[in-house]
């Protein structure tokens, strides 16, 4: 029985090694081929009537599509998902996106950019989340793959890779500007900080928020954290802030722990001023959250899903139609990241043969070339540096009757 | 056990074949270039896991306790590792030997706390033995999470704060940064590394398992009275078991860690240490051959399912159940038994440990 | 003062904790199976009790009883398909096929709710009992929790203790073999033991839920774990011991974040676990098992 056993599951193996193997030679068929399936309008083919060079260039997408951390990885490819097809509409570039599960881990990322390197990506679009980003960029920056990460924000995801660039604010830049915002508005005397010191976006922010508040003279009253093992019982650390007298606190975190945050403080009647970072947005989309909770909440967000620009209710509505839900910045990051690339390929020559390699060594010289400047969902006049990190005007908000309201 | 001893030679033979041809076959693949980036990028990991599997096999199939903490020692090896090679960058440049050093001291702490572990764990019995492998599992994984390491030119310097903490001077790096873990780590683990600590793995096992030693680590694991009223002092073969498979975890751990150029403390969680048991398990209680098979197997499995997209891990979860369930199918036995395989009799030896 | 309120926070958490490990405590003790996948029925229950209120509109009671309907349902097909056949297995083998219902059931859930997370609404309605001028608040869920934390232990006991089927229960935990030969069908009892444990995972999700209001596929498996731990803490089998050891878990935890450190809590929690099972190695109301030579 037991050899019986083992040498079907020898042959398992071998089944599946073989498999694999021969991905080297055909490259597996693209799971999502949302580029070939939208037909061209018959209109732009008359703009364009020498449509036979038209490039198709194989976009690999990266992020957690299961797991823990999914919401963040589904929302970005399909928010990139809408950018490709809307833009393969329009009958230039055509992309073809093939996004990859990572499971929010370092192993399962290099797995799936492996995968995608055997399909032929020729540009990476990740990946979603920052650990498995900083283990994917290295590879991507050896094999000379360019990558523009929607949401990995951790300068370690660029630092010394002259090929990635990130459309979102790095940690530490949140940190500084949110200190700023604080001081310059006059928001608060005492601050109490509540962060999650499992989670490295977390402490990244929080620890440029010390130093800078330490460099402005803010009084940091009260420090204490949670992990995602214990983020579900928030009183010792509202009743240590409310012992120290903060006047505001501090949420360097994402929205799921923050609403519990708010509500734990609602029920022990302590009201101070709740300050956010982008990782707070999407509180007001839970189904079913009680919005008067978040009365008052300010946060730092560069996508704000009730703007009444066109191009955010566009995105919107069409967001809501394909996938029933409003979408959060992670979305709107993907969807900018694909559009960042179509602005920088849309009047270069390439064509679906172009490496991986040329359209790196291209896209490096766009992106950090002067003239260059992209406007996009999560922001306007977006500019990138040489080391990879994008520079935008964040936006502070607070809320107010259930909407984002402008705090300037 | 009622095996002949030549009998368990040309089986642990067999176990040795195995993993060479399996090498040997990669790599003429490899230098064939019929080989895809998927599967050699997995090769590592394969062998990391392997290593795991098969000293997981030691505490579980063995010694017959069940660990559910024992990415708790690849933890502990990766992040001992990491510091080891990162610290020698300067002082040894041959990247196989500052990676044979950053295997060994990630073995050697790995075995410090097995050993510290063992103390405790190994007065609890069932299900309470297995809760405290947990626990540690979960505090070792804790205070990784909050620890920073960095150097610079006065030394090492050690806090549980923030890197702000660390207070490095000009020139200084940050090696470990709590949550953010390791980053920037040099790439050193090969293929080849990991075929060749999968040997040494295979050779310490094996021969534990079929030495003076290994028979009284199983008389203890079937009769604990028994073993003990013949003399065998249980709680030093316990241990002997114990410390060397968490020893072969930490190498493990460091060859993982070392393959990529970040590495977190949550990886190393619960459901890291459930999956290798899951490769025990399906391998076979004290069957080391199941033990590399299986591992390998449930590896690239996922992998292989990537066509099907959003369901992907749901398929791997109906596989995992259904594998289990044919496994166990009595009937089956009873089919394959008739067909003419004998060797039931082992498969009851080896699943003895199985109540733990 | 500061004190009392600490010790009401951690009683809050350890209730939660509790009842969890009521339904883990029962199948573990009769059926000898550690179902790691107790932890995401809970988060089923949580979902239908979510779907109950919100979408089809129902009162809170009825959408805990469809809850408890619904998991059960799911507890008594997934017994039959992925447990039952496992019956003379060994039992690590169904302990890693209940590891791949837990992924099937995360997996599923994701497919069918998404990834975003639910604000899920209190099926509590009990005003906050508020002490010493409001210093002290002791929340209606945490009241609620307790109370039927107590209920279930008392239809429990009475169900094992005074019943035919809790008669049986009992020979199949003490010796499946000898219950087997003394005509007890052992298969019907695990399943039914199944069935009660199901249910009682589906009014821990739904108190969980209304204690912590965020729902995700992910929801039940860390208080899953940590129920397991209160489980063998209190001593395996042991009904009082589950909620003992929920209770003191929840205390041990918030104690520690207070007065030790809040970066530190987990290490915290399960070192002292480890130091009371030093000192009683059969859990706090476990039996002690006489071995014979």
């Amino acid at each position: 029985m037991k050899r019986r056993f083992y040498s079907t599951f020898a042959v398992a193996l071998v089944l599946c090694l073989a498999l694999l193997a021969g991905c080297a030679g055909q490259p597996a068929k693209p799971t999502e081929p949302s580029g070939s399936e939208a037909p061209v309008p018959s209109e732009s083919e008359s703009v364009k009537p020498d449509d036979g060079v038209k490039a198709t260039i194989k976009l690999g997408g990266i992020g957690p599509l299961t797991g823990g951390a999914a919401v963040y990885g589904i929302a970005a490819a399909n928010g990139a998902k809408i950018a490709v097809d809307e833009i393969n509409a329009l009958g230039g570039i055509q992309f073809e996106l093939n996004f990859q599960d990572d499971e929010h881990d370092a192993e399962k990322s290099v797995n799936a950019y492996n995968v995608l390197k055997d399909w032929g990506m020729q540009i990476l679009v990740g990946t979603v989340t920052t650990t498995p980003g900083i283990a994917v960029s290295a590879e991507a920056f050896e094999d000379r793959i360019f990558a523009l990460t929607p949401s990995a924000s951790s300068p370690a995801v660029v630092e010394g890779k002259d090929n990635v660039f990130q459309m979102c604010f790095t940690d530490p830049n949140q940190g500084i500007a949110s200190a700023q915002y604080i001081q310059d508005k006059n928001l608060a005397t005492k601050v109490a900080i509540i962060y999650n010191n499992a989670d490295a976006y977390s402490t990244g922010i929080y620890e440029k928020f010390v130093s800078e508040a330490k460099a402005k003279n803010l009084e940091v009253v009260s420090t204490t954290t949670f992990t995602d093992d214990t983020a579900n019982d928030f009183s010792v650390q509202l009743t240590e802030a409310q012992k120290a007298g903060a006047d505001l606190i501090f949420l360097p975190i994402y929205y799921q722990p923050a609403s519990l945050i708010l509500a734990q403080a609602k029920a022990m009647n302590y009201e101070p001023t709740f300050f956010g970072v982008d990782g707070m947005d999407g509180i007001l989309t839970m189904e079913n959250f009680d919005t008067a909770l978040a009365e008052g909440v300010m946060l730092l967000t560069p996508f704000v899903a009730d703007a009444t620009d066109e191009k955010t209710v566009s995105f919107v509505k069409k967001y809501d139609e394909l996938y029933g839900e409003v979408p959060n910045q992670f979305a709107a990051d993907g969807y900018d990241v694909v559009y960042a690339l179509y602005e920088a390929l849309k009047d270069s020559d390439v064509t679906a043969d172009t490496s991986a390699s040329e359209l790196c060594d291209l896209l490096i010289g766009t992106f950090t070339s002067d003239s260059f400047v992209f406007n996009g969902l999560t922001g306007e006049n977006m500019t990138w540096s040489k080391s990879g990190e994008v520079a935008k005007a964040p936006k502070g908000m607070v809320i107010e009757n259930g909407v984002y309201v402008g705090m300037d | 056990m009622g095996r002949l001893r030549l009998k368990t030679s040309t089986d642990n033979l067999l176990t040795y074949g195995l993993v060479i041809v399996a090498y040997v076959v990669i790599r003429i693949l490899i230098a064939g270039g019929s080989i895809s980036s998927a599967l050699q990028g997995q090769l590592v990991p394969i062998t990391a896991y392997i290593v795991m599997a098969v000293s997981l096999n030691l505490t579980v199939g063995v010694l017959g306790e069940l660990s559910l903490g024992h990415a708790g020692f690849m933890s502990v090896g990766a992040f001992s590792g990491v510091v080891t090679a990162t610290l020698l960058a300067g002082a040894i440049p041959t990247t196989w030997l500052r990676l044979a050093l950053a295997m060994l001291i990630g073995a050697i702490f790995a075995g410090i706390f097995g050993f510290l572990i063992g103390v405790p764990v190994l007065r609890l019995e069932g299900d309470y033995l297995a809760i405290v492998t947990l626990a540690f599992g979960e505090i070792i994984k804790n205070v990784m999470n909050i620890i920073y390491i960095g150097y610079d030119a006065s030394g090492i310097q050690f806090s549980m704060e923030s890197t702000n903490a660390l207070q490095l001077g000009e020139g200084g790096k940050v090696i470990l940064s709590g949550p953010m873990g390791a980053i920037g780590i040099t790439k050193l683990s090969t293929f080849t590394a990991g075929f060749i600590l999968i040997l040494i793995s295979l050779v310490i096992v094996l021969n534990l398992i079929n030495s003076r030693a290994g028979r009284a680590i199983m008389a203890v694991r079937d009769d604990k009275i028994a073993a003990e009223s013949v003399g065998i002092s249980v709680w030093r073969y316990r241990m002997m078991a114990f410390v060397t498979s968490a020893m072969l975890a930490g190498a493990a751990g460091a060859l993982y860690a070392l393959n990529y150029s970040t590495v977190v403390a949550r990886k190393f969680d619960f459901n890291t240490s459930i999956l290798v048991l899951v490769f025990v398990v399906l391998g076979g209680m004290g069957n080391i051959r199941g033990s590399i098979i299986a591992a390998t197997v449930l590896t690239v499995l996922p992998e292989v399912l990537r066509t099907f997209n959003e369901v992907r891990m749901l398929v791997y979860a109906v596989i995992l159940i259904l594998v289990m369930l044919v496994r166990n199918n009595t009937t089956l036995q009873h089919l394959f038994q008739r067909i003419g395989v004998r060797r039931k009799k082992d498969l009851l030896n080896g699943e003895k440990g199985d109540d733990a | 003062m500061d004190f009392l309120s600490y010790l009401i926070s951690g009683i809050s958490l350890g209730s939660i904790y509790a009842i969890i490990a009521l339904g883990y405590t029962m199948v573990y003790g009769i059926a000898k199976m550690l179902n790691f996948a107790h932890g995401d029925v809970i988060m089923v229950g949580g979902y239908m009790s979510f779907m109950a209120t919100t979408h089809f509109g129902w009162p809170p009671l009825l959408s805990v009883l469809f809850a408890m309907a619904v998991c059960t349902l799911l507890g008594i097909v997934i017994e039959q398909l992925a447990y039952k056949p496992l019956r003379s297995a060994p039992a690590l083998a169904v302990l890693i096929t209940a590891i791949g219902v837990s992924y099937f059931l995360q997996n599923a859930a994701l497919l069918i709710w998404s990834a975003n997370p639910k604000s899920f609404s209190s099926v509590v309605f009990l005003e906050a009992l508020r002490l010493f001028d409001g210093r002290l608040i002791i929340s209606g869920t945490t009241i609620v929790t307790i109370i039927v934390c107590l209920v279930i232990i008392l239809i429990l006991n009475t169900i094992v203790n005074k019943t035919k089927v809790g008669r049986a229960m009992r020979a199949v935990s003490e010796d499946k073999d000898a219950a087997q030969l003394m005509g007890v069908n052992v298969n019907k009892t695990i399943s039914i033991t199944f069935a009660i444990g199901s249910a009682l995972a589906a009014i821990a999700g739904v108190l969980l839920c209304s204690a912590y209001p965020i729902l995700m596929p992910t929801t039940g498996a860390m208080p899953g774990i940590k129920a397991f731990t209160a489980a063998v803490f209190g001593g395996i089998g042991s009904i009082p011991g589950a909620f003992l050891g929920g209770i003191l878990l929840g205390i041990i935890e918030i104690l520690g974040k207070a007065y030790i450190s809040t970066q530190l809590s987990d290490a915290i929690v399960f070192a002292v676990l480890i130091i009371i099972l030093l000192v009683k190695p059969t859990g706090l109301l476990g039996k002690k098992v006489l071995v014979k030579v």
